[in-house]
């Protein structure tokens, strides 16, 4: 008998017209957008309430690539555009999925300040360890040593502990996966996407085409078997701790903390005012 | 502190900072986000207060590309926005205002030009930022630049800023200087009802069917904001009427670059304000905006009681540039005088549509504007 076609269940969650992806093969960033797509269905997201925002990267295409409302901003200032989206309609679920060059380098402003601000917006961050749109040049989170097309003799830079700063910075919820971890990653994102505040994973990700193959992983089932081998599950342990060596990737949520988010400490004081006026007039 | 709730009206006397501010509120504006910066400060000052009084935001951004950056976002969430600065931070704005160029955001950037280059004079007026404002972020675009002479105008040209942002899904600029901003003035504000206010076109259609960046005949699209259950996407790649990157396409960037200048190109009779006081048969026509603009009136008026047929020509619109206008001008001229507090930039596009009509430039910088004498001087030697 003949198969009736069937759409993929997931297609709702994607804009068609706008595939094939640019990704290469064995790159992270599918990985990335099937657990939030995957997080999304499981949590039965109103998608006429979401708006997805990415900076510019390889990573930053995601925006274009969700069937909600979506923004593709300047290079490094998602955070600021969503900053402005949430406050104007706090009734929003805005999330960010952007890159480590994109939201570390140039946009590292924005971040801690948002963090610290403890707005309402979720950031997920594909780390790749290394620029890839551009294609390859080392960036805030390429480990020492590491050969890139701007550190040909070996990085001579300290790179940024992403989950550390973050929580030092005032975020609500602070958690790191690899692309390994689909279903711990997918239930962060759950969490992350519940939770009140200024939220963050970081999403240890493969770019064999671009970091992987001048640092002697040539494939994304190279890199894969690194984050297989060096991640330890380290639950609400010390952020600070939380390396990222070629042996150890300590991974886990390591933040959760309730805290009042700036969107409602804002708009408590408008309601206020409000108050005061009708007293006044009454 | 006391609550006033209601939008200010009738005769005040405030500085033009403040009247700026009043007059983004009285536009519907009710999003700020700004880095403070003098002489524009008393903007976010202000709007601190006044914002949360209609139930709006005020935010107090880590940087000037953040003010701008969120000054988008809130336009795509659907509120009227603004944000405030002066020539550093108006530097660091141009990227994004670029993005809202091309995304065709609707808002409202205050510069408030004082000295530059670089940190310059803080506390001093300039008019050193007109060329910035045409074409300080890369690429081709058209832009609209207003600049107020008076206290009144810090107010009504806010109105008419946000009138034009949300007419043609654009950023409008306000190109005030320190005098205007920081001098304090009698102003007065017509009631709620007497005031035109603009708000953007939304679409009619369901969401399958709304093309984001589709024009109409005037060149517009209309706007959806997020969460209206429309799921489209802006880039600001080269994208098409979906919104979707084509950034291989030469047909494409051809479409909507040309689209987003002739927005404004095609459209300039209704944009461009000018003043024009005894140009009809003068010999000699002053050309001057913002605050030299009231030396040069007052030079035009002490030449005519000295028997000179002198005229005034004051562009509003700094941008689009009142070309006809000024060639109209010009053709009957012997002799245009362009005072500027800069060294030399209204005055090229002067020079360029004055055609074979000699212009005659004086600059002026640091604290004063011209005096009447001077321009008066220049109209003398002019004849
Ligand atoms: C202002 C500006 N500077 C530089 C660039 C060039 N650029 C595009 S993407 C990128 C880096 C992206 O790296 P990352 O955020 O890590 O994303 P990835 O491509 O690795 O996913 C750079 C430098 C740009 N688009 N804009
Ligand atoms: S360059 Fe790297 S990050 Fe970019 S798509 Fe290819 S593998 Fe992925
Ligand atoms: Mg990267």
């Amino acid at each position: 008998m003949v198969q009736e076609a069937v759409t993929h269940p997931f297609s709702k969650y994607l804009r068609e017209e706008m595939m094939p992806h640019i990704w290469c093969a064995g790159c992270g960033n599918g990985i990335v957008l099937n657990c939030f797509v995957h997080a999304l269905d499981e949590l039965k997201a109103d998608l006429d309430k979401l708006v997805v925002v990415s900076g510019i990267g390889c990573i930053g295409r995601t925006a274009g690539y969700t069937n909600t409302a979506s923004f593709h901003t300047t290079h490094g200032r998602s955070i600021a555009f969503a900053t402005g989206v949430k406050l104007a309609n706090p009734e929003l679920d805005v999330v960010i999925v952007s890159g480590d060059g994109d939201l570390f380098a140039i946009g590292g402003n924005h971040f801690i300040h948002a963090a610290r601000r403890n707005i309402g917006i979720k950031v997920i961050c594909a780390n790749n360890f290394n620029y890839g749109m551009t294609g390859g040049q080392l960036g805030p989170t390429t480990p020492l040593e590491a050969l890139t097309t701007t550190s040909p003799y070996g990085n001579s830079e300290h790179p940024f502990n992403l989950v550390h700063l973050a929580a030092a910075a005032g975020a609500s919820y602070v958690a790191r996966w690899t692309t390994l971890h689909v279903r711990r990653l997918t239930q962060s994102i759950k969490r992350l996407m519940q939770k009140e505040g200024f939220c963050f994973i970081e999403v240890i990700s493969p770019c064999p085409e671009i970091f992987g193959r001048r640092n002697k992983m040539r494939s994304g089932l190279e890199m894969m078997e690194w984050f297989r081998k060096a991640s330890v599950v380290e639950n609400f342990s010390d952020p600070a701790k939380a390396d990222i060596t070629p042996d150890r990737i300590v991974v886990g949520e390591f933040v959760d903390i309730e805290k009042m988010s700036y969107e409602k400490l804002f708009h408590e004081k408008i309601a206020q005012i409000n108050e005061k006026a009708m007293e006044k007039m009454s | 502190m006391s609550i006033k709730r209601s939008l200010l009206t009738g005769a005040h006397f405030l500085n033009g900072d403040v009247a700026c501010a009043e007059g983004a509120i009285a536009a519907g504006c009710r999003f700020f986000a700004g880095y403070p910066i003098t002489p524009a400060t008393e903007i976010a000052e202000h709007l601190s207060e006044r914002m949360p009084e209609f139930g709006g935001i005020y935010i107090q951004m880590e940087d000037e590309i953040a003010s701008m950056a969120a000054v988008i976002g809130a336009s795509y969430a659907g509120l009227k926005s603004m944000t405030a600065t002066s020539g550093p931070g108006f530097s660091l704005m141009q990227e994004n205002i670029g993005l809202a160029v091309m995304t065709e955001t609707p808002c409202v950037v205050v510069d408030i030009m004082r000295g530059g280059p670089s940190t310059g004079q803080p506390t001093l007026p300039g008019q050193q930022d007109v060329m910035q404002a045409k074409w300080g972020s890369h690429g081709d675009y058209e832009i609209i630049a207003l600049a107020p002479c008076s206290v009144q105008e810090m107010f009504s040209l806010t109105v008419e800023a946000f009138n034009l942002s949300e007419t043609y899904r654009v950023p409008v600029l306000l190109l005030g200087d320190e005098i205007v901003a920081h001098m304090y003035e009698k102003v007065v504000i017509p009631p709620p009802d007497k005031l035109r206010i603009v708000n953007r076109k939304k679409p009619h259609v369901p969401s399958k069917d709304y093309q984001p960046f589709m024009p109409e005949e005037d060149f517009v699209p209309p706007m959806a904001s997020f969460g209206e259950g429309y799921r489209f996407h802006a880039t600001g790649l080269t994208h098409d009427e979906h919104g979707y990157p084509k950034t291989q396409s030469s047909e494409v960037q051809a479409r909507l670059v040309r689209r987003l200048c002739d927005k404004i190109r095609r459209n300039v009779d209704k944009i461009v304000r000018v003043e024009e006081i005894m140009t009809e048969d003068a010999d000699v026509v002053v050309v001057s905006y913002g605050i030299v603009a009231r030396s040069a009136l007052s030079a035009v008026r002490k030449a005519r009681a000295a028997g000179i047929k002198a005229g005034f020509l004051r562009p509003i619109t700094l941008w689009p540039f009142p070309e006809k206008q000024v060639a109209k001008a010009a053709a009957r001229a012997k002799v245009i005088v362009v005072p500027e507090m800069n060294c030399g930039q209204l005055v090229r596009e002067v020079e360029r549509v004055a055609k074979s009509t000699p212009v005659s430039f004086l600059s002026k910088l640091g604290e004063d504007p011209h005096t009447p004498t001077e321009i008066f001087e220049a109209i003398k030697r002019g004849i």
